[in-house]
């Protein structure tokens, strides 16, 4: 692509550009970003693991958690069965516990968007109406290494399917390669993939695969690159590559989503996924998120932990101040 | 879902953590205390006084006040500690003195800690993963100077140079009492320490530590008091005094040792420049400059107090700045949440409501982060004054509170010079991402301790000093080690 052809419009990034995104606009803005200090930005992250919550907070973290988490199943081996134990799981996370709070969403691959659908039945919706979404990984999960039309099929697919989120993720050797305007034109094609004919869309996540992008100032402007071409979410990881969700990175994120509404007024959402298996770890998350972007952020549509474990380990912490003592794995439901 | 959650959090906010307070049973203070001199707990003769929780002013302990006589007696006993025992040690058995230490205030850290907050008032989280953990490296690092003092630089079997007056400040208590104690005994030096007034207590729990380790009696004495017993040790008869506090008390103790064989090192006050570039990692800056200021309520000698920023990021840096220093958390400084603590004492408290009263009428605008104040203790908002003059007094004088100032610059060569321009010289900051610049300018800052892209930050091995107003002579590392020697055969 020549540098001075024009991309895909899109609209944020022409108001923040200042006039049409080419490559190299876009490069001159991403090369421009502040970089991250990498040991102050680990001190910060370790900072908040230093914190201490208990008794009346810890019990509202907990259910805050249960609340942000999009219950995740992406293995080969995903069967309709297995996802309708998911989904069975999703409305009643703790049948010795009705008030326990429901997960925002289910995550599973496109062909499961249908039965997923199925299995949550009347409780499919929106997580703000008390409802459990439907997320669906596209756009050849998880390594991204498909052309931009099985790219687009897929996504349009899940979409029709049923999917209210789409999770792609970024082709990362073209963003390392310094290709930014080919990942920008990516998101751009697959947000409009995630138009219904209605004129509703999915709401969509993007997954950097920060373990792959492996610079803290990649991290950045891949941050960056994927809001300027309209993504709903940024999210960290796949789940499939170690590193996977860390503190550090996912604060930075949460920088960048700050940093974004203070330029221009609108909230980006931002989604750890990955190796967050316990609530203590998931509950530092939740101090990252408060004391970088504020308490608003605190909800389905702006946070979420993409997890499969994580969900019984709450529950079993649930119980334990509900309770007054632990209990052990046989005391929550296998999903 | 949401509903739940709307009730499990009704009328509170997840930032408003629950209290998360740190037992204080782990500290069992007695209700008096003498002076530790020769390794025994005696009665002072000077009138003795309260040490005070200053988050709830209620007092903690009754401490002795040891008078002139009291601190030859304690200089004494240092003395013949010295002749007898220490210096006569070798060193591989004074060493083995300094690890138990080391150990036992690894042991003892939750303790410490605990009475440190109760007694300075500053947070938990700060006592205990800053203060206590240093206090034991500093000790394992010197253990292992004590055989090798052949390679201190200083020719082959350096003589010690016999007994150390320490005086230390209220800021950094037990640190302050490692920094002094633990190159003076490995060096072969035996001490006679007086703790400030309004922090004597981990002092005090120190004396008990050296007694747990069989430390020979007289080794180390601990003397309580005012200003007079600090001016009586002094004028006593010791070999060094070593003095960490304001530069108007260094001065005094300079010169009323002048024209003796005293030797001194004098550890004073600073007003710091951090120096951010327009270049710099934005968001670690932000954490440098709250880590760099309000650390410690900003009683850190080495606070980077003036921010000089350059003026073509100032107002976002500012405004961001603001933002973060929001979310600081003031209050119960036992409280494991806790960012800012208790001022330490009325006066001080005095002090840096008078400075920043002045900083304002001088024209300097005033922003004080919003948060409740404690009714009972003392304490003092975070504070940024902005449009901060170099001629105004609040950037030049040491405030020793959460103060800062901020001032711009366009050039490297101004940031330099504006920097440069103190009468102190302790210590300095410097934030951009690029390393050339980094060490261009840091090479013509006169300061004795200077942080690139982060700041407060301390090693065993790393030594410290100031320049100019700031003292003379270094604490830490070889250097810190030959403050405490005569140079033997070279």
């Amino acid at each position: 692509m020549s540098t001075a052809q024009k991309l895909a419009p899109a609209a944020r990034a022409v108001a923040i550009l200042g006039g049409d995104a080419t490559d190299r606009a876009l490069r001159l803005h991403l090369e421009g970003l502040s970089r991250v200090d990498a040991v102050g930005l680990e001190q910060r992250a370790a900072g908040f693991a230093t914190r201490s919550i208990k008794t009346a907070s810890k019990a509202a973290a907990l259910d805050t958690v249960i609340g942000l988490i999009d219950l995740t199943t992406l293995e080969g081996a995903d069967t309709p069965g297995k996802v309708r134990s998911l989904a069975a799981k999703a409305m009643t996370p703790d049948p010795g516990d009705p008030a326990t709070p429901r997960p925002a969403a289910l995550c599973v691959y496109g062909d499961m968007v249908g039965v997923a659908v199925e299995a949550l039945g009347g409780r499919h919706g929106d997580p703000d109406d008390g409802r459990i979404a439907v997320a669906a990984v596209a756009t050849a999960f998880p390594s991204g290494r498909a052309s931009l039309a099985v790219k687009l099929a897929d996504t349009r697919d899940a979409v029709a399917a049923g999917a209210d989120e789409i999770d792609m993720v970024i082709d990362r050797g073209a963003f390392l390669a310094g290709r930014y305007g080919q990942v920008f034109e990516e998101i751009i094609a697959v947000k409009e993939a995630c138009a219904r004919p209605d004129g509703t869309a999915a709401s969509l996540k993007v997954i950097l695969e920060t373990g792959e992008l492996a610079t803290y100032d990649a991290v950045r402007r891949a941050s960056w690159l994927a809001i300027l071409a309209g993504a709903d979410f940024i999210k960290t990881s796949t789940g499939k590559v170690q590193p996977a969700a860390t503190l550090p990175v996912t604060t930075l994120m949460l920088e960048v989503v700050r940093d974004w509404h203070r330029i221009t007024g609108e909230r980006i959402g931002v989604k750890p996924a990955g190796g967050i298996r316990a609530s203590k770890d998931a509950i530092r998350y939740l101090i990252a998120v408060a004391e970088t972007v504020g308490e608003a952020w605190l909800t389905p549509h702006l946070f979420r932990f993409g997890a499969s474990g994580l969900l019984n380990d709450v529950l079993l912490q649930r119980q334990k101040l509900a309770t007054g003592h632990y209990s052990g794995p046989d005391y929550v439901t296998i999903d | 879902m949401s509903k739940d959650i709307q009730q499990a959090g009704e009328g509170r906010r997840f930032l408003d953590y629950a209290p998360a307070p740190e037992s204080r049973d782990v500290v069992r203070l007695r209700p008096s205390y003498g002076l530790f001199i020769d390794g025994d707990w005696v009665d002072g003769h000077g009138t003795p006084f309260s040490t005070i929780d200053p988050a709830t002013e209620a007092p903690l302990a009754e401490i002795a006040a040891a008078d002139e006589a009291d601190v030859a007696l304690a200089v004494a006993a240092a003395r013949r500690a010295y002749d007898k025992t220490w210096s006569r040690m070798p060193g591989t058995e004074r060493g083995k003195y300094l690890f138990r230490i080391a150990r036992l205030v690894q042991e003892r850290a939750r303790e410490l800690a605990v009475a440190e907050s109760l007694d300075n008032g500053k947070p938990i989280k700060e006592s205990r993963d800053v203060d206590v953990p240093l206090v034991a490296a500093w000790f394992f690092y010197y253990a292992g100077w004590a055989d090798k003092l052949d390679y201190a630089g200083l020719g082959a079997s350096p003589r010690p140079l016999g007994v150390a007056g320490q005086i230390i400040p209220w800021n950094f208590p037990l640190l302050m009492l490692a920094w002094k104690i633990a190159p003076a005994l490995a060096a072969g030096n035996t001490v006679v320490l007086k703790p400030a007034e309004t922090t004597p207590l981990t002092a005090l729990l120190f004396a008990d530590i050296c007694r747990q380790a069989a430390l020979p009696a007289g080794v180390v004495n601990i003397v309580t008091g005012a200003g007079a017993t600090g001016q009586a040790l002094v004028r006593a008869e010791v070999d060094k005094v070593a003095f960490t506090g304001s530069t108007a008390v260094g001065r005094e103790i300079a010169k009323t040792i002048a024209g003796t064989e005293k030797k001194a090192t004098l550890e004073l006050g600073g007003k710091a420049a951090n120096i951010v570039f327009d270049d710099a990692p934005i968001d670690q800056a932000i954490e440098g400059v709250v880590n760099g200021l309000f650390f410690n309520q900003g009683h850190v000698c080495c606070a980077g107090s003036r921010l000089l920023v350059e003026e073509s990021i100032h107002d976002e840096f500012v405004d961001r700045l603001k933002q973060r220093l929001t979310t600081l958390r003031l209050g119960d400084p036992l409280d494991k949440n806790t960012d800012i603590g208790a001022i330490n004492s009325a006066e001080q408290l005095e002090r840096i409501r008078q400075l920043s009263d002045l900083g304002e009428a001088e024209g300097a605008e005033r922003w004080s982060a919003p948060c409740a104040i404690p009714e009972q203790g003392f304490w003092f908002a975070p504070t940024i004054f902005t449009n901060v003059a170099t001629s105004s007094t609040i950037a030049r004088e040491e405030i020793f509170g959460p103060v800062l100032s901020v001032l711009t610059f366009r050039t490297p060569a101004e940031a330099i010079a504006k920097a440069n321009n103190t009468p102190y010289g302790l210590s300095a900051g410097i934030w951009s991402d690029k390393g050339s610049k980094i060490l261009a300018v840091a090479d013509r800052l006169r300061a004795g301790v200077i942080w690139a892209n982060t700041f407060n930050r301390f090693d065993p091995a790393s030594p410290f000093g100031g320049y100019k107003e700031s003292g003379y002579g270094r604490e830490g590392g070889r250097h810190g080690l030959t403050a405490y020697l005569k140079a033997g055969a070279r």
